[in-house]
Formats: structure tokens, C-alpha cells, sequence
């Protein structure tokens, strides 16, 4: 935008209200801040400081430990957390990098049979996808669990076996997979839709079929896409808490850090100090993503919402 | 430590081989089917790539989708047909009117508030120099999750008994401004609006980045002529911004809309729904895997699913003028 010429049609104006517009988003970013660094603060501070004085009091009274890091990461004898949240954190990750791959590839496949191998209904296939969003995913938590233990049948006869992943890993993605479809399916065929039609009749004379297409033109042509949408999903499988809660048990062998940390907020009043840092190791990789992606992160965002 | 070294490493090998056989499965279908010709080619095509996406689908979302509207007019053990009985509980039952007219306060204060303020921020950082270190910080907590948020928030509305010193932000607040602090998180109905802000504070920064996208994307001629016209201000915004990001204001409503018609986590993490601030979603965890009662569980889904529609329909109507404006 040309400022200057604002600027010159109305010059202090246009000068104090960027000062005052600068002042005021300031003032809200430092309020919006506070709650995360008082807990980062507190994080540091050991057990009798917790309790005694607020963290506001590290600038008058510095004093930090490691103990709560220490406790959270390899354990302590005294508070819930004997193995610490190391098993769970590794079941985080265990859980988040299929179910954000699965889902991904999966539904660019079908974005592009959408989009390119159009068929007598293809159109109307994609707008029912792009519908069933409407499913809450708490309409589908009981009969995905029912399915998983017990297979389903009519009558008497078994049309699934039970497929006895309950429990396991298995039985997380798979869910996971399941419900990131619509939406993934339905952004990342507004971007393979617009790729130009050239470039795949060219490819399509020189005898290319559509799994080649797929393979050689789509996929490596799509990945700002893909990027976008995988760091979406893969912020909702890690700050995700029902699917967790539904589909994996609370014990170290499967759970993912986010359910450890639901569950020591459960237990009033002990333990404060080790939730500070376990707070921390649980939003910390999600953090590190998010800052070192962020442009990819907006841009699937973007492309999710604006159009 | 040995063990736990081997059984994290099972569970990663457990990652790699799911990956590669996912990957290799996928490659040995995608070659034999390659090696159909003729006019088979399409169809087995449309079989290879829709295939999997469609089976997902059905089994994940179709499928238990209609299940549950079964559910919904079963007994506990979903055996026995009783007809409207788990509906009239949660009209009938003054505890689930409760949790009803929570979800209603949810879904009228926080998407208005989030997209206010969302667009707020974002015409003042479209003024402002130098925005992207707050844009950043107010977009943070989008990345932490409604659990960890929850902490975050613990720590400010924690209450202590007034011989003891407050070590809560909100209660230290209050008492330096010579008010007496309660217990926070027990006052009804402070207290679901008290978990109404953390959702403000994570969803936020989501709604303006998404309007501050909207607004830098208004044509600037546009701005510079109605601003050489002498428009500024409230006037600009009034006449000229704000019609042009309108739809996409819409959208982020409608997304805060649904977000928050689903919320579970941080009522579950904050308050377990007690002390009056349950909603629909974490009573129909409660009733299904606390209390066991897949009807009255199943009821509450389905009542999600109505509240949801119309906002989708809206989409879907969307979508469609979109396309064949295209």
C-alpha cells in the first residue's frame, strides 16, 4: 500500500494512529503472554516457593532449580509420577507420525481421482466428503470402539472380524486417519484442482497412467499442500485429548503425553510442581513446530478458511 | 533404564514397520494396477485411488454416524428399543438442562468474542510497524494444546484460603486491588466463564491471522481512493474493509462456532465438568464411559450433530455458489 500518498492527505493522523495502533497490539500480546511465562517461570522454581509466593516474585527473589524437570523427565519416588513422562512423550510421537502420514497420502490419492479421473459423480462424491464434516467425532467414538473389540456382523454373519486393536497403536491411527479425511481431502483437492490441466494431458500422450501421474506430477507438485495440511494434522493429534482418551488406556504402554497431563491436573493439589514442567515438555515440541513452520502452518490455515 | 530403552525402542520400530508396509503395500497395488490397459485402465484407477479414502470413510464416520442415531433410542446396553425416553431425560433432567444452556453460552459469547477481538487485532496490526514478533506471540497459543492451555491457566485462577498467600495471578490481582478473592473455579457461574477465556485466549490468535490475511489481501487502490476521498477511521473501516472481508469473517465465526460447540477438553481438564460448567461433549464421555449409558451417551451425539448441520449447510451452500461461479 502507498502510505505516503495517506500520509499526505492526512499526515498526524495517519502517524499517531500507527503509534496508538502499535501501543494498543502491544499492550495485548504482553497480557496474552503472561500466563505462559508464569508457568515457564514456575517451572524453574522448586516446590516450597510454589506454594508460598506467586511466580511474579522470581524478579525480586531469583532463585531456579531444575528439580521439576528432573522429577517430570526420569521420575521421583515421591510424587505420581515414579517412571516419569518419557514413556508418554515417545507414545506422542509413536502416535502422531502415522497418523499424520496415513491420512496425507491417503487422501491426496483421492483428491486426485476427484479431481482428474473424473467419473459420473465425482462432484456430487466430493461435496458428500466435504459434508461429512458434519459428523461430530463424538457420533463415531462408541461404534469405532465396538467395531475395534468386536468386529461387525449382521445377524449372524461376521462382516469384519473383530480386529482386536483396541489398546494398541493401531487403534489410534486408525481412528485418526479416519476423521482428518474430510477436511484433507477437501483442501488438498482445491490445490491439486487448480494445478494446470496442460501439464497433465501432456504427461497423459506420452502415455503416463494415472498412478504414474500421481506419483511424478501431483505428489511433487502438491507438497506445499501437503506441508500445510501435515502440520495441521499433526498439531490436532498431539493436542488431541477425546480420541486419546476413547481409543488408547491411560498406561505408559500406549497414552500419549497429553492424556498423562490431563490426568496429573486431575490430582488437586499435589504434584503442582511437576504439572509446571510437565505442562512444559508437553507443549514444548508442538512450540518448536509451530515457530520453525509457522508460514506453511498460516498457509494451510489459510487454505482451509479463506476461499 | 535398559528396559525402557527396548520397549521404546519396540514401539518405534512398531512406527517404521506400520510406515513401510503402508508404503510398500501402496507401491505393489499401485504397480499392479498400472499393468491394467484398455478400458479397464479408469475404472480400476478410480478403485486404487478412492478406494481406501471411501472404505475409511464408510467404516469411521457413515457407518457408526447412523449407528449412533440408533443408539440414541436404545437402552444403556443398546439392546432394547425405548423410544424417545433418553431425549426426554435430557429435555426433563434439570442437570442436563444445565449442560444444554452451558453449550448455549459457549456457542453465543465465545465465537463473538474471538472473532471481535481477532478482528480488532488485525486492523490494528495492518496500522501498525513492525507486527510480526506480536502477531507470533498472540498466534502462539494456537500450537499448545486446550490441555496444556488448561495448566496455563490453573496457575491464574488458583485460589488459596486467606491466611495462606495468594500464588494465583487473578487472586493476587484482586486482593492488591483491596477486594477480597474467592475460589475461582467453585463460583457458579463465574466460573464456565472463567473457562470461556482460556478458549479466547488459545482460539484468538487463529481468527487474526485468518482476518489479518483478509484485510492485507483488500485491494490498496481500493483503500487510497476512499482515503483520498477523505475516509478514515471508523468511516474506512465501516465502508470500505469490512464489506470486503465479510465472507471471511463469516468463516472464522462459523469455525469458532463449531470449535467451541464440540469443546470437551478444557472443561474436562479444569473442572471435570463439575461445579456446574459440564457441556454436552464431556457429559456424553461421562455418560458413556463413566456412567455406561451408550443411550443417553448417544442422545447427547446426536444433539451435537443437529446443533452442527445448519452451520454446515451454510458451508456446503457456499461452497457450491463458489463452484459454479468458477
Amino acid at each position: 500500500m502507498s502510505i505516503s500518498k495517506i500520509a499526505t492527505a492526512n499526515p498526524g493522523r495517519k502517524v499517531l494512529s500507527t503509534k496508538v495502533a502499535g501501543t494498543v497490539v502491544w499492550l495485548i500480546t504482553i497480557l496474552w503472554t503472561i500466563p505462559t511465562f508464569g508457568l515457564f517461570a514456575s517451572s524453574f522454581r522448586n516446590k516450597q516457593d510454589i506454594f508460598l509466593s506467586g511466580w511474579w516474585h522470581v524478579f525480586t527473589n531469583p532463585h531456579f532449580t531444575l528439580s521439576n524437570y528432573h522429577a517430570v523427565l526420569f521420575g521421583s519416588s515421591s510424587s505420581t509420577l515414579s517412571n516419569g513422562v518419557l514413556p508418554f512423550l515417545m507414545n506422542s510421537i509413536v502416535i502422531t507420525i502415522p497418523a499424520v502420514i496415513f491420512p496425507v497420502v491417503v487422501a491426496t490419492m483421492a483428491a486426485y481421482c476427484l479431481a482428474w479421473v473424473k467419473f459420473k459423480g465425482s462432484d456430487a462424491l466430493f461435496f458428500f466428503i466435504f459434508a461429512l464434516q458434519i459428523v461430530p467425532i463424538q457420533m463415531s467414538l462408541v461404534p469405532l470402539l465396538q467395531l475395534f473389540t468386536g468386529g461387525a456382523h449382521v445377524g449372524s454373519i461376521t462382516i469384519i472380524p473383530k480386529l482386536g486393536i483396541a489398546g494398541h497403536f493401531a487403534g489410534i491411527w486408525l481412528p485418526h486417519t479416519m476423521f482428518a479425511l474430510p477436511l484433507a481431502i477437501y483442501l488438498l483437492h482445491n490445490f491439486i484442482a487448480s494445478l494446470p490441466r496442460d501439464l497433465m494431458e501432456a504427461a497423459h500422450v506420452d502415455g503416463a497412467n494415472h498412478f504414474k501421474i500421481f506419483r511424478q506430477i501431483v505428489l511433487p507438485l502438491s507438497v506445499p499442500a501437503i506441508a500445510a495440511f501435515a502440520i495441521f494434522q499433526f498439531l490436532w493429534v498431539w493436542n488431541d485429548l477425546l480420541v486419546a482418551l476413547t481409543f488408547a488406556s491411560g498406561t505408559e504402554e500406549v497414552a500419549p503425553i497429553n492424556v498423562k497431563l490431563a490426568s496429573l491436573v486431575g490430582q488437586w493439589g499435589s504434584g503442582w510442581e511437576t504439572l509446571t514442567a510437565g505442562a512444559f515438555v508437553t507443549i514444548a515440541i508442538p512450540l518448536i513446530v509451530f515457530f520453525s513452520l509457522q508460514r506453511f502452518f498460516v498457509r494451510g490455515l489459510l487454505a482451509g478458511s479463506v476461499k | 533404564m535398559d528396559s525402557f530403552l527396548s520397549t521404546n525402542l519396540s514401539k518405534f520400530e512398531q512406527v517404521v514397520v506400520a510406515v513401510a508396509a503402508f508404503f510398500a503395500i501402496l507401491m505393489v497395488v499401485f504397480y499392479l494396477a498400472g499393468k491394467a490397459n484398455g478400458r479397464k485402465q479408469r475404472p480400476v484407477a478410480i478403485l486404487v485411488l478412492l478406494g481406501p479414502a471411501m472404505v475409511l470413510l464408510t467404516a469411521g464416520l457413515i457407518v457408526p454416524a447412523i449407528q449412533t442415531i440408533l443408539f440414541s433410542f436404545k437402552d444403556a446396553n443398546s439392546v432394547a428399543f425405548i423410544g424417545f425416553q433418553n431425549y426426554s431425560w435430557l429435555i426433563g433432567n434439570p442437570d442436563m438442562r444445565k449442560v444444554l444452556i452451558n453449550t448455549l453460552l459457549w456457542i453465543v459469547v465465545t465465537p463473538f468474542a474471538t472473532t471481535a477481538l481477532g478482528l480488532f487485532l488485525a486492523i490494528m496490526l495492518d496500522r501498525m510497524k513492525r507486527e510480526s514478533v506480536a502477531k507470533s506471540l498472540l498466534f502462539m497459543p494456537m500450537a499448545i494444546s486446550f490441555v496444556g492451555a488448561s495448566v496455563i491457566w490453573k496457575f491464574v485462577y488458583d485460589y488459596a484460603v486467606p491466611s495462606k498467600p495468594q500464588t494465583g495471578l487473578l487472586s493476587a490481582i484482586v486482593r492488591s486491588l483491596g477486594f477480597k478473592p474467592s475460589n475461582w473455579i467453585l463460583t457458579q457461574p463465574l466460573n464456565t466463564f472463567l473457562l470461556m477465556i482460556i478458549f479466547i485466549w488459545v482460539q484468538t490468535g487463529f481468527a487474526m491471522v485468518i482476518l489479518s490475511a483478509a484485510i492485507k489481501a483488500v485491494p490498496a487502490d481500493i483503500v487510497e481512493a476512499s482515503a483520498l476521498d477523505g475516509a478514515h477511521g471508523w468511516q474506512l473501516f465501516k465502508n470500505i474493509t469490512f464489506p470486503m472481508v465479510r465472507s471471511t469473517t463469516i468463516v472464522v465465526f462459523a469455525t469458532m462456532l463449531v470449535t467451541s460447540l464440540k469443546l470437551f477438553d478444557i472443561v474436562r481438564t479444569m473442572t471435570g465438568g463439575n461445579f456446574g460448567t459440564s457441556v454436552i461433549s464431556n457429559e456424553m464421555y461421562a455418560e458413556v464411559f463413566v456412567r455406561f449409558d451408550q443411550g443417553r451417551g448417544s442422545a447427547l451425539a446426536v444433539i451435537l450433530f443437529v446443533f452442527v448441520m445448519p452451520i454446515l449447510i451454510y458451508n456446503i451452500r457456499n461452497l457450491r455458489r463458489e463452484r459454479t461461479n468458477a
